[in-house]
C-alpha cells in the first residue's frame, strides 16, 4: 500500500514533480498547514509579499520572463479577493498561472465563516479553470491537471481551492501526466495540411502590399518562435509592426520592423495595416486598440489570422485564411514548403513589393515618435531613450505600469528578443509593474531588471518594495513623475475641455526619502544634464533603486488613433489636437 | 443625450439576429452550469430557456439544450467558448427551423372551471399529446409536449378557460434519422 500523505503533503509533492522553484505568497489561516510544510522542501523557494496581488503580478513577472508557469499560495477570503486582480490580469494577457487558495474547513463552507469566501465562484470568470477540493484523494490529480490547463493551448491562470480539513487529511499521491489528452480547452489538435500552407504561399505569392502584423502569441510559443519568425520575415522581405505584447519577438532597430502598431503606434505602422492589401496576422487578437473601428479596419486587405485560440478566429474580425495552431508549429512547417518552392524569393519578389515599401519610406518620414526636446526640462520620451541607450549593451529586462509612460517605453524602447518585455496590456492594470520586476529579477538573477512606471501607478503596489529590499533584488523603478495621472490627464486636455478632475496627485511622497526608508536607494534627476549620470549610477548601484525622474508635466502621448477611427486617421502632435471632433471624442 | 465620453469604440454594424439551439454535453460536476451560465451572461449572451439533466450516469455526463439568439458572429463565439471550458465534452449548434432537428417542451398548465370549461381545454390540447395528470371536479392539471410558440399560443388560448398556474421546461433537442450529433 502506498504511503498515505496530507493534503499539505501532496500540494508540495505535486509542486516539486512539476519542477517548480519559486512561490510567491502570503499566509493566512486557511493555509497554514500549507505553510507548515513549507519547511521539509528546500528544493522550492517562497517568496513573501506584501499584499496578495503584489504576489500574483510577481508570478506573472515571473512566468513571462522566464516560459515558466508562475505559482502563487494565498490564504482564503482576502487572500484570494487581492489575488483577483492578478489572475485577470493573466487571463487577459495569456500568463500561466497557477493559484493556491486556502479555504475554511468543508464543514464550515457556506456559512459565512471568518475569512469565507466563495473563491472558486469569484475566479471563475477570470481563470481558465478552477477547482474546489472535496477529497484529498483528488488533490495530487487536479493539481497536475491544474499546470496542464494553465500551459497548455492559450495559456492562461487557474486556481485550485483546499479547505484547511484537505490540508490535514492523510490521502494518496500520484503524478498524473496529459490527463487532458484531447479534450478541447482551446488547445490546438488541428493539424497543419500542406492546402492550408499552400494557400498561404500563395496569399504571399499574390501580394504587392503584404504586412505582418504580430502579437503575444509569438512570446507565448517560445523563443523558437521569434528565430522562425525573422527567418519568415527576411525570407519574404515584408514589412512586420508587432502589437504591445509582440514586441521583442522581432528586433526593434530592424529596418523592416515599422514599430508599434495600434492606439500610439506609428504612423507608418497603421498606415500599413490600413492600405496593405495582405495582412498575416500572427499570434494577435485584433483587440480593440488595434483595430479601431472595426468596419473601416483595413479595408481592402485579405487576412490570415494564425491563433492557438479557436475563440480568437472571427471574433472581431473577420479573415480570409485562418490557421488554429501554435505558432511555432506552424511557422516551422510553413518556411518549409515555403523554401521547398520558392528559392530566392526576396529577390525575385523585390519588384512586386517596391512600390509599396516606397509608400512606407513617404510614411516613416513623418517621423511620428519625434518630440520636441528641451534643454530645461526632463522629457519624458528623452528619458526613456536615454535608458534604452545606456542599457541596450547589456541583456535587460523591461517591465511597466499602465499609462503614458507604458506607451512611451514601448514606443522608445527596442527591444531585441522576447521574454524581455512584461506589460499588462488587456486589463491595463497600473501597480502591475514593479511586483512583475520582482518576478522577474527572480527568474533572472543578475540581470538588469527596469520598471519604467508613473508616480501614480507605481504608488499603487509599492509596498512591494520590501520584498525587492528583503530578497536583495537589486531592481530599478524608474519613474517618469510628472504628478499626474498622465494618459487620464492627457484625454481631458484633449476630449474633456482641459478639466483635470482628480488626476493630479497633490500629495506625492518624496521618492527618494521613500526609497531610503525602505532601505534602498534614491535617486533624483530634474535636470536633462544630469539624466545620463543619475542613470549610469542607477544601473551601477547593486542594490534596488527607485528613480525619481521628474518629467515634464505637460507632455502627450502621440501618435494617437483615438479608438473608433481607422488606422489612417492618426493624430500626430500637438499641432493637430484642434482637429478632434466631437465624435472623436467618444473614441478614447 | 448627450455624446457618450465612453473609453470604448462606436459599435459597428450588427448583423442578422438568428435563434439557436445550442446543445452541450458537460460532465455533471459541481459548478458546471454556473461556469456555462456565468459565460453567457459575462459575455452578454441571451439565454431563452435552457434544459439540462444527466443523460448517462456511467460517466457522470449531463446534456444541457440552450436556446439563444444572437448574430452569425455571436452565435459562432458562443461555440468556440463552450468548446474552451474544461468539462465541456462537445458542443452541436442547430438552428430555429432547420428540418432535421426535433424539438420539444414540455409544459403542464393548471385549470379551475366546470365540467363543460374543461372538456373545452381537452379539446383544445388535443394536438399535443395531452395527458391529465390530476383531476378533481373543479381543477385540471394537464401536460402538453410541443413546439415552444405552441406552447405559447396554448397558454393564451386557455387563459380565458381558467388558467391559473404555467410550468414549462426549455426546449430539448434530437436529430432525426439514424444520425447523432457529434
Amino acid at each position: 500500500m502506498p504511503k498515505l500523505l496530507s493534503g499539505a503533503e501532496i500540494v508540495f509533492k505535486a509542486l516539486e514533480d512539476q519542477k517548480v522553484e519559486y512561490i510567491f505568497g502570503y499566509p493566512g489561516g486557511a493555509v497554514l498547514p500549507i505553510y507548515d510544510e513549507l519547511k521539509n522542501h528546500k528544493s522550492i523557494k517562497h517568496i513573501l509579499a506584501r499584499h496578495e496581488q503584489g504576489a500574483g503580478h510577481s508570478a506573472e513577472g515571473y512566468a513571462r520572463s522566464s516560459g515558466k508557469p508562475g505559482v502563487l499560495l494565498v490564504t482564503s477570503g482576502p487572500g484570494a479577493t487581492n489575488a483577483v486582480t492578478a489572475l485577470t490580469d493573466a487571463y487577459m494577457d495569456s500568463i500561466p498561472l497557477v493559484c493556491i487558495s486556502g479555504q475554511v474547513p468543508t464543514h464550515l463552507i457556506g456559512t459565512d465563516a471568518f475569512q469565507e469566501c466563495d473563491t472558486t465562484g469569484i475566479t471563475r470568470p477570470c481563470t481558465k479553470h478552477n477547482w474546489l477540493i472535496k477529497d484529498v484523494n483528488d488533490l495530487s490529480r487536479i493539481l497536475h491537471l491544474a499546470f496542464e490547463v494553465a500551459t497548455t493551448g492559450r495559456p492562461g491562470p487557474v486556481l485550485v481551492d483546499i479547505p484547511k480539513d484537505i490540508q490535514f487529511k492523510k490521502g494518496k499521491y500520484k503524478f498524473f501526466k496529459n490527463t487532458l489528452k484531447k479534450k478541447l480547452n482551446g488547445k490546438a489538435t488541428h493539424k497543419i495540411s500542406n492546402s492550408e500552407l499552400d494557400k498561404f504561399i500563395n496569399l504571399i505569392k499574390q501580394s504587392s502590399k503584404p504586412i505582418f502584423y504580430t502579437g503575444g502569441g509569438v512570446i507565448n510559443s517560445g523563443p523558437e518562435a521569434s528565430k522562425h519568425l525573422r527567418e519568415l520575415v527576411s525570407l519574404t522581405g515584408f514589412p512586420i509592426t508587432s502589437t504591445l505584447q509582440g514586441l521583442g519577438a522581432y528586433p526593434g532597430d530592424d529596418p523592416q520592423f515599422l514599430g508599434m502598431l495600434g492606439m500610439h503606434g506609428t504612423y507608418e505602422a497603421n498606415n500599413a495595416m490600413h492600405d496593405c492589401d495582405l495582412m498575416i496576422n500572427i499570434g494577435a487578437r485584433f483587440d480593440d486598440r488595434i483595430t479601431g473601428k472595426v468596419d473601416e479596419f483595413s479595408p481592402g486587405s485579405k487576412k490570415i489570422h494564425v491563433d492557438i485560440d479557436p475563440s480568437s478566429i472571427g471574433k472581431n474580425i473577420k479573415v480570409d485564411l485562418a490557421i488554429i495552431s501554435d505558432v511555432t508549429t506552424l511557422l516551422k512547417s510553413l518556411i518549409k514548403r515555403f523554401k521547398e518552392k520558392n528559392k530566392n524569393f526576396v529577390n525575385s519578389n523585390k519588384q512586386k513589393t517596391s512600390k509599396w515599401w516606397e509608400q512606407i519610406g513617404k510614411w516613416r518620414e513623418k517621423r511620428s515618435l519625434n518630440f520636441i526636446n528641451s534643454d530645461k526640462i526632463i522629457k519624458p520620451q528623452h528619458a526613456v531613450q536615454r535608458l534604452y541607450e545606456l542599457t541596450k549593451n547589456q541583456d535587460t529586462f523591461i517591465t511597466t505600469e499602465v499609462g503614458q509612460h507604458q506607451m512611451w517605453a514601448a514606443q522608445h524602447y527596442k527591444f531585441n528578443k522576447p521574454n524581455r518585455w512584461m506589460t499588462s496590456g488587456g486589463l491595463g492594470t497600473m501597480g502591475y509593474g514593479l511586483p512583475a520586476a520582482i518576478g522577474v529579477q527572480i527568474a533572472n538573477p543578475g540581470k538588469l531588471v527596469v520598471d519604467i512606471a508613473g508616480e501614480a501607478s507605481v504608488l499603487m503596489t509599492m509596498q512591494e518594495m520590501s520584498t525587492a529590499v528583503q530578497y536583495r533584488l537589486p531592481i530599478k523603478i524608474f519613474i517618469l513623475n510628472n504628478e499626474y495621472m498622465g494618459m487620464v490627464r492627457q484625454w481631458q486636455e484633449l476630449l474633456h475641455e482641459k478639466n483635470y478632475s482628480e488626476s493630479y496627485t497633490a500629495a506625492l511622497p518624496d521618492f527618494v526619502k521613500l526609497a531610503e526608508s525602505y532601505g534602498c536607494v534614491g535617486i533624483r534627476a530634474k535636470t536633462p544634464n544630469e539624466l545620463d549620470e543619475k542613470i549610469k549610477e542607477m544601473i551601477s548601484v547593486d542594490r534596488p533603486v527607485i528613480f525619481d525622474c521628474v518629467v515634464d508635466k505637460a507632455e502627450n502621448c502621440f501618435p494617437m488613433i483615438p479608438s473608433g477611427k481607422p488606422h489612417n486617421q492618426m493624430i500626430l502632435g500637438p499641432e493637430e489636437e484642434e482637429e478632434i471632433s466631437d465624435e472623436g471624442k467618444v473614441l478614447v | 443625450m448627450a455624446k457618450s465620453k465612453s473609453a470604448y469604440s462606436v459599435p459597428g454594424k450588427i448583423g442578422k439576429i438568428e435563434r439557436h439551439i445550442i446543445v452541450v454535453w458537460v460532465d455533471n460536476e459541481a459548478g458546471v452550469l454556473a461556469r456555462i451560465a456565468g459565460l453567457f451572461s459575462g459575455r452578454g449572451y441571451n439565454i431563452e430557456s435552457l434544459a439540462v439533466a444527466e443523460v448517462d450516469k456511467k460517466k457522470h455526463i449531463s446534456r444541457i439544450t440552450i436556446v439563444t439568439e444572437g448574430t452569425p458572429q455571436v452565435i459562432e463565439q458562443i461555440n468556440l467558448q463552450l468548446k474552451k471550458l474544461v468539462p465541456v465534452h462537445k458542443v452541436a449548434d442547430f438552428k430555429r427551423g432547420e428540418k432535421d432537428i426535433l424539438f420539444r417542451e414540455l409544459a403542464m398548465f393548471k385549470i379551475l372551471g366546470n365540467s363543460k370549461k374543461l372538456e373545452k381545454v381537452k379539446k383544445i390540447c388535443k394536438k399535443f399529446n395531452p395527458v391529465i395528470l390530476d383531476k378533481t371536479n373543479k381543477s385540471v392539471v394537464i401536460q402538453v409536449t410541443a413546439l415552444r410558440a405552441e406552447i405559447d399560443k396554448l397558454a393564451i388560448d386557455l387563459k380565458s378557460l381558467g388558467l391559473i398556474s404555467t410550468s414549462r421546461t426549455g426546449a430539448v433537442a434530437m436529430t432525426k434519422g439514424s444520425r447523432i450529433f457529434n
